[in-house]
């Protein structure tokens, strides 16, 4: 199977067929991960887990437009940050309750999925990342110049409050187990949507979409839909993550996330189920392992994706699909 | 239609009978394909219109005019490789069937209630064997006859094929055009295809083509003796 038709940077081991078997194998990953995730903040700093949760989120989101939508967005921390930065201001300024923040940050980030994404699809392939590249830079110096976002300061000290009015979730363990289940909700949303209807069609659009017009599909409404839809987890990783670091900074809304997105779900496999997750848990853990070195943690970054690039393009988790045979 | 100042299809005024296999045949880069992507609107035309059913559909978008029954394939074989066979026409089926597929939140599974009519389709092109087998797979000749079970699945009123049988054998040849003389029944069938004895035996009208202009026009036997058709085709005549 060449699969010379389609995107050459998508990889066959990545886009091997799913059988019963395969379906029984994630459900089995899901638990073994669920697992690792109720063990992980015993053994590892909590905060820590938290920010590869929210990162894994972020990159499973951009994974379903790049690995199943085959869209290349070059400026999903448009959404990652500016969700962070509303959800902060709804939490601090409006004194809303966390779940609402990470609602209003999430809505927002749909929202501006939904704006930013109707111009994009318009382009196709590198016109298309170059769009949204811009917008993102557009929101970037929004971020810089308003108000509301506290420009080079970012807004500091958010308060994590209580879940619904009641539950205190200032604590770290309270609040790992608060990110756990978004995580897991926002991983097993992305899977059904991957595994649906629309699912399918996005991924005959991804291989061939000249025929899909020809089948009479409205491609360009099936791509604002998926570009929504991650939008909106990028949003929801965002504000997750501003309340965990009760931060929200430029960081989040710079170009480098966008690149860093980029990376996590080339690292980890692009067009794989789990692979972001990986791709996650191996850069963050690199970027604060390897944080005493200083500026040098790019040269090594940079050393790190070489390498995976040259040795298995299809990334971690792709890798080992194609060695076991598997649609992971 | 102009590409950049050179004129690929010009002047040219096609009309299709409803319930004909009309045929377009002309030398290579006579305009076939050109004509074909105006038709269904990959292209736009410079300037013209075209109507279908008596209705103008010059404007209207390639997708919107699949839905309204003009339906095509294309002359390098357009299956999904990574979609199994029976899948490759499912999804043709899900659009007409299933509708818009904008259901995110459904599992999959619905779609196995469309499996027992793709099996047909996909049994009707003698592909059954290869049900399960990634399309991707095929010969070259079976992907053909795939892609014609995929856009028969949409029930189109008219198929614009081109060159069906581009690279098949022979056997394979002769099946497609069973098989296409059967879907024939209720439906107009417009194809491009390069194989005379095909064309011949197959169509009611056929339209010639050469650099963008009807040469003629007419059943096989008023084509075939027109001696510009054959000025045309064997280039006598350079002089």
């Amino acid at each position: 199977m060449s699969g010379a038709s389609t995107t050459d940077a998508v990889t066959d081991a990545a886009l091997a067929r799913e059988t019963k078997s395969d379906r029984t194998l994630h459900a089995l990953i899901f638990v073994g991960l669920a697992m690792a995730v109720a063990i992980a903040p015993f053994l590892l700093y909590p905060v820590l887990v938290m920010k590869i949760l929210c990162f894994a989120l972020f990159a499973l989101a951009f994974n379903l437009l790049l690995g199943y939508g085959g869209l290349l967005s070059f400026g999903h921390a448009a959404f990652f940050g500016m969700a962070g930065y509303v959800c902060a201001y709804a939490a601090k300024v409006w004194g809303l309750t966390p779940e609402l923040a990470i609602l209003c940050g999430t809505a927002v980030s749909a929202l501006l999925g939904f704006v930013l994404g109707s111009l994009a699809i318009r382009r196709q392939g590198i016109y298309f990342a170059m769009i949204t590249l811009a917008l993102a830079q557009m929101i970037y110096f929004i971020s810089l110049q308003a108000k509301f976002t506290g420009g080079e300061d970012g807004i500091q000290g958010v308060p994590r409050g209580k879940l619904f009015g009641l539950l205190d979730i200032s604590s770290d363990l309270a609040l790992y187990a608060v990110t756990a289940v978004i995580f897991f909700a926002g991983f097993l949303a992305i899977y059904r949507i991957i595994h649906s209807p629309f699912g399918q069609v996005l991924r005959a659009i991804r291989d061939n979409e000249p025929r899909m017009i020809s089948l009479g599909y409205r491609v360009g409404r099936y791509k604002l839909i998926v570009f929504v839809l991650s939008a909106t987890i990028a949003g929801l990783a965002g504000s997750t993550k501003a309340l965990v670091f009760q931060l929200a900074s430029l960081t989040d809304v710079h170009w480098a996330m966008s690149g860093e997105v980029v990376l996590v779900t080339l690292v980890g496999g692009m067009g794989t189920v789990f692979g972001p997750v990986a791709g996650a848990a191996v850069i963050v853990a690199m970027e604060t392992y390897l944080a005493q070195f200083g500026a040098s943690v790019m040269i090594m970054q940079g050393s790190v994706f070489v390498v995976c690039v040259m040795l298995f393009r299809e990334g971690i988790v792709g890798r080992l699909a194609r060695l076991f045979r598997v649609s992971l | 239609m102009e590409f950049r100042g050179f004129r690929a299809v010009g002047g040219v005024s096609l009309n299709v009978r409803r319930g004909t296999i009309h045929a377009l045949i002309g030398p290579n880069g006579a305009g076939k394909t050109t004509l074909f992507n105006l038709l269904t609107k990959f292209l736009t035309p410079t300037a013209g219109t075209i109507f279908y059913k008596g209705e103008d559909i010059t404007k209207v978008k390639p997708a919107d005019v699949a839905r309204r029954g003009l339906v095509r394939s294309f002359q390098i074989s357009a299956v999904f490789p990574h979609f199994t066979v029976k899948e490759n026409v499912r999804i043709a089926l899900q659009r007409r069937l299933h509708g818009d597929s904008f259901d995110f939140w459904r599992s999959q599974r619905v779609l196995h209630a469309l499996d027992a009519e793709s099996l047909e389709l996909v049994e009707a092109v003698g592909l059954l064997a290869f049900a399960n087998v990634p399309a991707g797979q095929l010969s070259y000749g079976r992907k053909r006859a795939l892609e014609i079970a995929a856009t028969l699945a949409l029930d189109p009123e008219v198929l614009l094929l081109d060159e069906p049988m581009a690279g098949m054998g022979h056997e394979d040849v002769e099946r497609t055009a069973a098989l296409i003389r059967r879907v024939s029944e209720n439906r107009t069938i417009l194809m491009v295809e390069h194989n005379l004895s095909v064309v011949a035996a197959l169509s009611d009208r056929i339209t010639v083509l050469t650099r963008g202009q009807i040469l003629a026009e007419g059943d096989y036997a008023t084509v075939s003796a027109d001696p510009r058709v054959v000025e045309a085709y064997i280039g006598a005549g350079h002089a």
